[in-house]
Order: C-alpha cells, then structure tokens, then sequence
C-alpha cells in the first residue's frame, strides 16, 4: 500500500498495465514527452518508449480513430483526450464505430478502446475546460462509461477498464485529481493523504465495473451520485445529521441498478446529485429506475440537484456547481415532505 | 510482439531540454529571393510560393525584392507602435495573472508581427476569426485596453458577462469574431462567412488564423476543402510558431512540406512568408486579400514564427524545449527587425523607441487602473450571477427562468434546488 493521490493512481494503473501487458499503448495530446496537462503519463514514455505512449496530432478524431485502428489489430489503445471538453471531434468515431463494432459484425470484430479524459469544473477554467458530458455517452449503447471519485477506485476501475474487451470512456474529475474536494473553494485545499481511499496498493487489483459502491450507510435517505459529488455529498450530509446512505455508482454505463434500488426501497428518500447540467442528464435516467423499481416504498418525490441549464460560467462557477447548500437544501426539502 | 522492434516512425524534434538549439530544419529563402506572382496566376504556377520563404527585410534591415510594399515610414511607426503595445500589454497581463488578479493568460511574444501585418492589409469591412493569439488584431480594430482588461477581469465591463475565460474576446463592431476554446473550429466559420459574402454579392473577404498544432484538426480540413471547392474569398493563416504545447511542428505534420503547402492538392495557392517579418506579411497578405476579392478565391498563408514564451500560464516550457531556444531562431524579433529598419531608414531611434515604450507602458498601466475600476475577481462591483441564464436562447425558455429563480434563492440565501 501506499499513498496516492488521484493522478498518482492512474498514472500506476497505466504502469502497472503497461509492464503487464505489452499490447498496451497510449496516445494523446502531450502525453509523452511532457507527462500530460495534469501530469497523469508523468515517465511513462522514458520507461516504455515513444513508441507506446505516444504524442499525437491535435485531433481527437484522429486519436481515436486510430486508437480503434490499432485495437483492431491487437493492439489495446488508452488514448487520453486533453479535456472532455475537446472529445467532440472524436464523438462519431466513438458513436459510429467504436460502440458498434462488435454489434455489426458479430464479435468478429472489437476494439478494446479504454478513452481517459479530465471532466468537471471548479478550476477557473471557463466552460471549455469545465464540462461533464458523461450522460452524452451513457446513452450510447455499447460503450461503457465510467467516473470514479478516489484514488483507489480509479486506479481498479481504469484497470478493468483496460482489461476490459469493450471500449470504455473514462472520465477523471479533475477538481479531486489533488484531494477530496467537498464544494466549498474557501476552504484550503486537503490531500488525499488523510482519506481511506488515498490508500492504494501498489500493484495490480480491479475494482469491477458495473458495481456500485455504499459509500455511506444510512437508513432516512438515499443520496445517489458520483465523481466529484460524492465528497460534496458526504459534506452536505454531515451538515444535516440526517443519516443518509450515499451511493457511488462508479460506472455510469451499465447502470448497478440493484445497488441503487436496494438503497431506495430501504430509505425511501431518495436524492440524485451529479455536477453536469440537469435536463436530460444522467439523474433522468437513475429517477427513471427508481420510479419503476421503487415506486411503492417511496415516502418522498426524487429530487435532482445538479448544474445548472447553462454552459459553465467562468466568473460564477461557485454559482453553477451544485455545491453543499444546493444538496443541503435539497436534502432538507426531501426530509421534510410527510 | 514482445520480441519484435517496432518500425513506427515516431517524429522528433531537433532539440529538448539541454540541447544546443538546432533550426537547420526551417527552409530559409534569402530576402527579396522569391518571386511575386500577378494575382491571377493559377494555382500550378506559383507553386513555389509554399516552399520558398517570402523576406523583405534582410539581414542588414533593408527592404529588397519584389515584395516589398513600399509603405511610407509613417505607417511604419504606427505598425511598429501596436507591435510594441501588443508586447507590453501582454507583459503587464502576464504579471497581473502571476499576481494572481486574473484567472489565466496567453501572451503573442515574438508573434506580433502576424497580427498587425495582416490587421493592416484587411479592410474594415473584411470579417477576422481570430485565434487566442491576435490580440493585437482586437486592438488595432479598436477594441480598447480598458474593454480587453475587463474581459480578462470577468467584471461589470466584461463583454463576455464573466462567461469566458480571459482573453476570449469578441468584437461585432470591429468586424472580429469570438475566440473559440476548441481549436481549429474558427476555420470553417471564416469561410462560410467568406462564402456568404459571394452569394450577396459583396467585396468583403474573411481571414482566419490557427497554430500549426491545430492543422491537424478535422475542422482545417473542411475549412481548406469548401473554401476550395466554392472558391470562397477567405485568406487562410497558419501561424507555425514551431511548437503546439510541448509537441513541435513535425507532430503536426510539418516534418517533409511545408504547411503552406497544405492546400496545394485542392488547388489552393500556399505562400510560405516570414512570420517576424512585417513588411513581408503585409504584402503577401495584401496580395491574398486582392486576389480573394477580385473572385480569385482562397489563400494559404503559413507565417513561419517561433513562440517567445510559455504556451499559456499554466504551462512550463523549459520541461520541453531549450530554454533560449528563440534567442537562436533564425528569423530574429518581429519587433526588434521592424525598429531596425526604421532606423536604418533614418525614421526612428533608440530615443524614440524608449519613448514609445514608456508611453505605451503607462498607457497601460493607466488602463489597468482604470479596468479595477468596473471590478476585480475579489473587489466589487461585481457582475450579476444571475445574468448566467441569458444568451443561451434568444429569448429565456421556462425552466431556465425557474432555475433563475432558485439560483438567486438558494446561492443568495437559503432553501430550494428543487426539481422542475
Ligand atoms: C479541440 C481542442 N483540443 C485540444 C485543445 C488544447 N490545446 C489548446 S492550445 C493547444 C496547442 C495548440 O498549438 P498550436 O495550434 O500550434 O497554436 P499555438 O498555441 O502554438 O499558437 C492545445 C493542445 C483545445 N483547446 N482544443
Ligand atoms: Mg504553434
């Protein structure tokens, strides 16, 4: 075991697979020479070579595109887009072909793309180095798509994501990259070397996907979230004293729906928090579960705390992330319907 | 595989970290050493204009060779005078975003020849779809220090309503487009907008610029591909300043032809000028502009520059590249070459030139105090939150509106977050 921040563990997941497996090849904008934007390939070229962790063109189209080429041919490609915010160019690639090889041709062929990428604001970066789009990606079939919320669980989940035959897009919250992040900006920054999941063993282990974890036990209210809101909710929890259960679904696609309706139907109560933008976001489609599989033990409506309609605003980012007095609100409210 | 050597060609650039500098890669012309084309050429016969490298100013400062454009020295100092406000707005950003007084910064450090030579062939009616290193563009347009400053302060003045991150500026007035986050997708814009010009029947020709990392996009490739099938009036900049982020031009496809040479398989004619050189970008941007507006359609023009400083704030260029690298670049200062000619000409000194600085700082220094004023990222007065509902349709949708509502409500004080 050791400590690990969140950059340290991907950085020791694309090591650990990079040793294990030669077929593993990496490929993106600055990830080579310079170590990344945020530092995530730091050494991985002097250790393993220009030839597998490789600087590419900007164009995300052509990373992955390529990326798909070379996993057609054996190869398993983890290209990293710069920010998720930069993946557009890339998307039919990703909707068009990657999601549905193995559909068109009958698992003749796959590609077994695992796509890494920053997400998610609260770093003055305006709203192209801010965005969420994972809901974008969950409602394409075929690709699984995950958000993990600590170290240790990016590190298991990024390598089951690489094992992984189908293509996975993996968004890292790039406000926890450093520590856990609970919504409040005033507050100086914590490392992740005083929580549990900064402890990261060194090698290799998977956290699965698909598998949701409880991260908190509570029997009043259910609070379904993940990536940087968990800590967010985790914050907001304490403040109430209401005694939540906090679900952190980890893969957003496929879906652990009977983590999340075991948790409802326990509580009753249930709010969906996630910091991408409400309409059609990823909170429509847990609701939608829940109302079918929890409809008769449900005490309260579903509430849904999340960013605001509007691209991310570069002065009022406070404003538009769904911080702790939104989810405390919103808990309260939930808590007080009869 | 393990036991097999891969064959991949991966590109690699001539110098890292604690190498000696090396540019024997950049194809250099002597000044005056390429021809000047009529406007009218076809594409096939001025071929050469992609490979060569068009110079005016030579090595002792003069002005040689067909190209040069003849401006009297009047216009000379004022060219050199946004050339010099450029560098020294950018410096005093550059330490105010240190200072931590602004969230983020990019400088166009021995660049700022591309903007105001080009700026300065342009009518005013032609549409500009800048990149994030134009600045000067915006100010020889007319956009004041002041209105710059307070887009970088995201305050009351700010034209972006505290929506973009500093330097994203847009200006409707002075024909010049917002700057995009996401490269290369000014590109096509520029020529739709060129194409849009034809169809009304209009003079007015688009011109737009991009980094020769963001070549590679898909969004180039449009671009380069309707503006040659329409032959739409547009004038198409590459400014190659040798390096992306920490990845050189060769990862971008530079490493065997030139990107001037880009468009030449769709029959769009490249010129490959000096991008320190004003005199030269002023010509053969001229010459693109007179050919586009007389129904000759696009240009390629790569403007062979080297970035003087770090990519943005954020970055660290010593972890990628000598650390002086610029000072053995071959084409020299854009500013320094400028000012030299001028003097050479008898039209200037170093008197002047420490004048025109230290009027040009205080300008700047005047215009920063004066920016505060419309409020800081920590001082009042400050914009709005609410206003981040606006603008996102052209009229406030319903449920917009209600999430106004609840904004205000629960960031103000207490309650809601509700759903619906
Ligand atoms: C679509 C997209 N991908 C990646 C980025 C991140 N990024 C911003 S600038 C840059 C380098 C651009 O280099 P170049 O085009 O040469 O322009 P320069 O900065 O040298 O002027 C990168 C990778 C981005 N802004 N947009
Ligand atoms: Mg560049």
């Amino acid at each position: 075991m050791s400590q690990m921040n969140m950059i340290e563990s991907i950085r020791s997941a694309l090591d650990v697979m990079m040793d294990k497996d030669p077929t593993v090849v990496m490929m993106g904008e600055d990830i080579g020479h310079f170590g990344g934007v945020f530092r995530c390939t730091d050494g991985l070229q002097r250790k393993y070579g220009d030839h597998r962790v490789i600087d590419a063109p900007i164009a995300e189209g052509g990373i992955i595109g390529a990326a798909i080429g070379m996993g057609l041919n054996g190869l398993r490609p983890v290209p990293e887009i710069q920010f998720a915010d930069y993946i557009y160019p890339g998307f039919d690639q990703i909707v068009s072909e990657l999601a549905r090889i193995r559909y068109r041709t009958c698992g003749e062929f796959f590609s077994p793309v695992t796509i890494r990428t920053p997400c998610g604001g609260g770093i003055r970066g305006g709203q192209t180095h801010s965005q969420s789009p994972e809901a974008i990606f969950a409602h394409v079939s075929g690709i699984v798509t995950v958000m993990p919320s600590n170290p240790y669980d990016a590190k298991g989940l990024l390598i089951s994501a690489i094992e992984s035959d189908d293509p996975v897009v993996f968004f890292e919250p790039k406000r926890i990259y450093n520590g856990p992040f609970d919504g409040d900006p005033e507050k100086p920054a914590k490392s992740w070397a005083a929580h549990p999941k900064g402890e990261v063993p060194e090698g290799h282990y998977t956290v699965p996907l698909g598998k949701a974890e409880v991260v908190r036990e509570g029997n009043d209210l259910t609070i379904i979230t993940y990536g940087t809101l968990v800590h967010v909710a985790e914050a907001a929890v304490e403040e109430t004293g209401v005694d939540c259960e906090i679900v952190d679904i980890r893969t957003i696609a496929p879906l652990d729906v009977d983590t999340i309706t075991a948790s409802v139907n326990k509580t009753g109560r249930c709010v969906i928090a996630h910091e991408a933008t409400r309409f059609g976001g990823f909170g429509a489609e847990i609701a939608a579960r829940i109302q079918k599989d929890c409809f008769y033990n449900l005490e309260a409506p579903i509430r849904r705390i999340a960013g605001w309609d509007t691209p991310y605003p570069h002065a009022f980012e406070w404003q538009y992330f769904p911080g702790k007095k939104r989810l405390v609100a919103g808990i309260r409210d939930i808590m007080e319907i009869e | 595989m393990a036991d097999k050597k891969s064959r991949l060609h991966i590109p690699q650039p001539t110098a890292r970290p604690g190498d000696k500098p090396d540019f024997s890669y950049l194809d250099l012309s002597p000044a005056g050493a390429v021809d000047k084309p009529s406007i009218d050429s076809r594409t096939r016969d001025i071929e050469y204009l992609s490979s060569g490298l068009v110079r005016v100013l030579d090595d002792d400062h003069q002005a040689v060779g067909p190209w040069d454009p003849d401006l009297d020295s009047g216009k000379l100092q004022i060219a050199l005078r946004w050339m010099v406000l450029n560098r020294v707005f950018d410096k005093r950003m550059w330490q105010i975003q240190r200072q931590g007084r602004i969230s983020f910064y990019m400088e166009a450090l021995g660049e700022e020849a591309v903007s105001v030579g080009q700026g300065m062939a342009l009518r005013p009616g032609d549409m500009c779809f800048p990149s994030y290193r134009n600045q000067a563009l915006y100010m020889y347009r007319g956009m004041s220090l002041v209105d710059m400053m307070c887009q970088c302060l995201s305050n009351t003045r700010d034209m972006c309503k505290g929506r973009q991150l500093p330097i994203m500026y847009h200006s409707a007035k002075a024909n010049m487009f917002s700057i995009s986050g996401n490269l290369a997708t000014q590109y096509p814009h520029a020529v739709g907008w060129a194409m849009a010009s034809a169809i009304k029947g209009e003079d007015h020709i688009a011109a737009s610029w991009l980094g020769d990392g963001a070549t590679a996009e898909a969004d180039f490739h449009h671009a380069i591909t309707f503006a040659a099938v329409y032959q739409a009036p547009v004038i198409l900049n590459v400014v190659n300043n040798q390096w992306a982020i920490s990845t050189f031009q060769g990862v971008a496809g530079g490493e065997r032809r030139p990107f001037a040479a880009r468009g030449l398989g769709l029959g769009i004619p490249g010129i490959r000028v000096d991008g320190n050189d004003f005199l030269a970008i002023y010509a053969t941007t001229l010459w693109a502009a007179d050919r586009a507006r007389r129904g000759g359609g696009p240009t390629l023009i790569e403007l062979v520059t080297y970035r003087g400083g770090a990519h943005s704030t954020s970055d660290d260029p010593t972890k990628y590249r000598p650390k002086d690298e610029w000072q053995d670049f071959p084409l020299g200062d854009p500013v320094e070459r400028l000012k030299q000619h001028l003097i050479s000409l008898g039209h200037w000194s170093e008197e002047q030139h420490e004048k025109l600085e230290a009027e040009l700082t205080e300008e700047v220094t005047a215009a920063w105090k004066e920016a505060q004023q419309y409020g800081t990222m920590t001082e009042g007065p400050f914009l709005d939150p609410s206003t981040m509902f606006d603008d996102i349709y052209a009229e406030v949708p319903h449920h917009l509106e209600s999430q106004r509502r609840r904004m205000t409500k629960v960031e103000g004080v207490n309650g809601g977050g509700s759903d619906s």
